[in-house]
């Protein structure tokens, strides 16, 4: 018996490189690798979930989403909700983080108050928006209307959704790049700054010309971070929207989801899930060669 | 010398401004649904919107005796503490491995499943449990659990076991012990820190997830997110009961962010903040 242990301790020692990642990339590949394989075939097929078998139809999935106008809608959307919100939550999240790299009295209490949000669950604080976004009852527009302002309709307008969406995706995320940059802006180099002081340089050229060129590769990493989540996100429109009114803030992913689990089209579905998973990777391929000719300058 | 007292004593007034309107968004949703949670029904309908109410803890009680919301709460727990375990026990090895020996190739995978979009996995999954009959049970919903916790895991690790130096090992073995072992007693806990860190994560991202859980649960299995969100999908909302249901699922996961929020950024950049 303790023969076979001390075998069997000599081979992990041994293997070590082997032995120890291989658990890991074995149920990778069975929990991660696997199924998208089996989405990349679904993309190919024509089946609804329930009636007959996955039949092959070559690209006919991926002609179809072309001439599909709530595709476009979706894509449309996409841009628009998260266009809107990952610019906004970098340039808050930055002018934030440089508030807070400064240290001040009772700078722990507001930081912790302040990245509430980020860790608190979506559906749950999405619900509680949906509450407060009520265009007759709700407290917003009752705090809108006591200073003198129009309410709005906020998620009942097909007009405003999308900005409503954005409004409270940049509330829910703002701190995580907050808290991303802010390590940046910790482990920055100190001698450009002194020799800025000497040469005399204001605070809005020191910001201009040191800390926004030496910040670039952590704000494009951040924004990279959080386009991965952004992109597809999920949770917080489907609970607060729906995609609605009609389709005015439906992404390309609800899309997607509607189709595969709304009206079981498994092929469609999946090749949908194709087209969004190929928009991550682009964006992400070209945020990564920005992040890394930014980090070479 | 007095006006420049009075710029600093502005400048320290708008800095502390500042915090203010930081606290102000994240505090009111708090507060908000804290107190949704604490109004009645009929209040919580009320034009304009009560600020100041007697307080009644009966949506509390209705959350629990009729909803089986202590069950629910149960489920997330076992759920994440199951895919929490399980990610440490795969992600501490591989992640040291990757570390030591310099294994990008691992890393692709862990960047393939932080990519690809959770509905691909959704539909694959769905159908192999349902072949299986798997769904409705905690091992389909800590699998796919495991797709978001592991990869998070692994890459925070990464960083921690880069950290500590390698001659701490080989003095380790040079006294006779085996890399095992100086694994399980020399390395592992100099990163408790990491450890304990990636766990939280792991544990917060579990408990928050609502998609597959939306599918892949069922009457034995339903975790928090998605029995809160049921609230809504009976015709009817109930208001009350969604504020205190969301205060009971969010209080959790927020005392658990505070501890680790200064080391939450290395999991969430998963070293992309680094080279």
């Amino acid at each position: 018996m303790s023969h076979t242990l001390s075998a069997i301790s000599r081979f992990v020692d041994r293997r070590q490189a082997l032995v120890y990642p291989a658990p890991a990339v074995i149920v990778l590949f069975l929990i991660v690798v696997l199924p998208i394989a089996f989405n990349l075939y679904l993309a190919f097929t024509k089946w609804t979930v329930g009636l007959a078998q996955p039949r092959f139809i070559g690209l006919d999935n991926f002609l179809e989403l072309i001439t599909d106008e709530r595709v476009w809608n979706g894509v449309k959307v996409m841009v628009y909700f998260s266009g809107l919100s990952l610019c906004l939550e970098l340039a808050l999240g930055l002018f934030i983080a440089l508030y807070f790299n400064r240290e001040f009295r009772g700078s722990e209490a507001v930081q912790a108050i302040y990245i509430f949000p980020f860790a608190a669950t979506p559906v749950a604080v999405a619900l509680i928006w949906r509450v407060m976004l009520n265009p007759e009852i709700g407290v917003l527009n009752y705090l809108l209307r006591s200073i003198g302002l129009p309410g709005s309709l906020w998620v009942s307008s097909e007009h405003t959704a999308v900005l409503s969406l954005v409004m409270v995706d940049v509330w829910k995320w703002t701190p995580m790049i907050t808290l991303i940059v802010l390590a940046g802006l910790k482990s920055l180099p100190p001698d450009p700054y002194e020799a800025a002081r000497i040469d005399g340089a204001n605070a809005l050229q020191i910001f201009w010309y040191i800390t926004l060129p030496l910040i670039r590769p952590v704000l494009i990493a951040a924004l990279m971070l959080r386009s991965l989540d952004n992109l597809k996100e999920f949770d917080m429109i489907y609970t607060i929207t729906q995609g609605g009114p009609g389709i005015a803030s439906e992404t390309l992913y609800l899309y997607s989801y509607q189709v595969g689990f709304g009206f079981f089209k498994a092929g469609y579905g999946s090749a949908l899930m194709v087209a969004v998973f190929m928009i991550v990777l682009v964006f992400n391929v070209v945020m990564n060669r920005m992040r890394l000719s930014a980090l070479e300058r | 010398m007095r006006k420049r007292a009075a710029v600093k004593a502005l400048k320290s007034t708008l800095f502390y401004a500042g915090a203010v309107a930081l606290c102000v968004g994240p505090l009111f949703v708090f507060v908000w649904m804290i107190m949704t949670g604490l109004k009645t029904g009929v209040q919580n309908i009320a034009y304009p919107p009560e600020f100041i109410f007697t307080p009644t803890l009966e949506n509390f009680q209705a959350v629990f005796q009729q909803h089986h919301f202590f069950r629910y709460l149960m489920n997330s727990l076992i759920i994440a503490t199951l895919a929490t375990g399980l990610s440490l026990a795969l992600g501490l090895p591989a992640a040291y491995s990757i570390a030591k020996y310099r294994q990008g190739r691992i890393g692709m995978i862990i960047l393939l499943a932080r990519m690809t979009p959770f509905v691909s996995y959704l539909l694959p999954w769905y159908i192999i449990f349902r072949h299986l009959k798997l769904i409705d049970t905690y091992t389909a919903l800590t699998l796919t659990h495991l797709i978001i916790t592991l990869p998070m895991v692994a890459w925070l690790m990464v960083a921690f076991f880069e950290s500590v130096p390698a001659e701490l090992e080989d003095a380790a073995m040079i006294d006779g012990c085996s890399r095992l072992k100086s694994f399980l007693i020399i390395v592992l806990p100099l990163v408790r820190n990491g450890i304990a860190t990636s766990a939280i994560m792991a544990f917060i991202f579990s408990w928050n997830q609502f998609l597959f859980s939306l599918i892949l649960s069922g009457p034995q299995t339903k975790t928090v997110p998605v029995a809160v969100y049921n609230f809504i999908s009976y015709g009817k909302i109930d208001w009350a009961g969604i504020g205190a249901a969301a205060t009971l699922i969010v209080l959790p996961v927020s005392v658990f962010a505070f501890f680790v929020r200064k080391t939450i950024v290395q999991g969430l950049t998963m070293g992309a903040l680094k080279d």
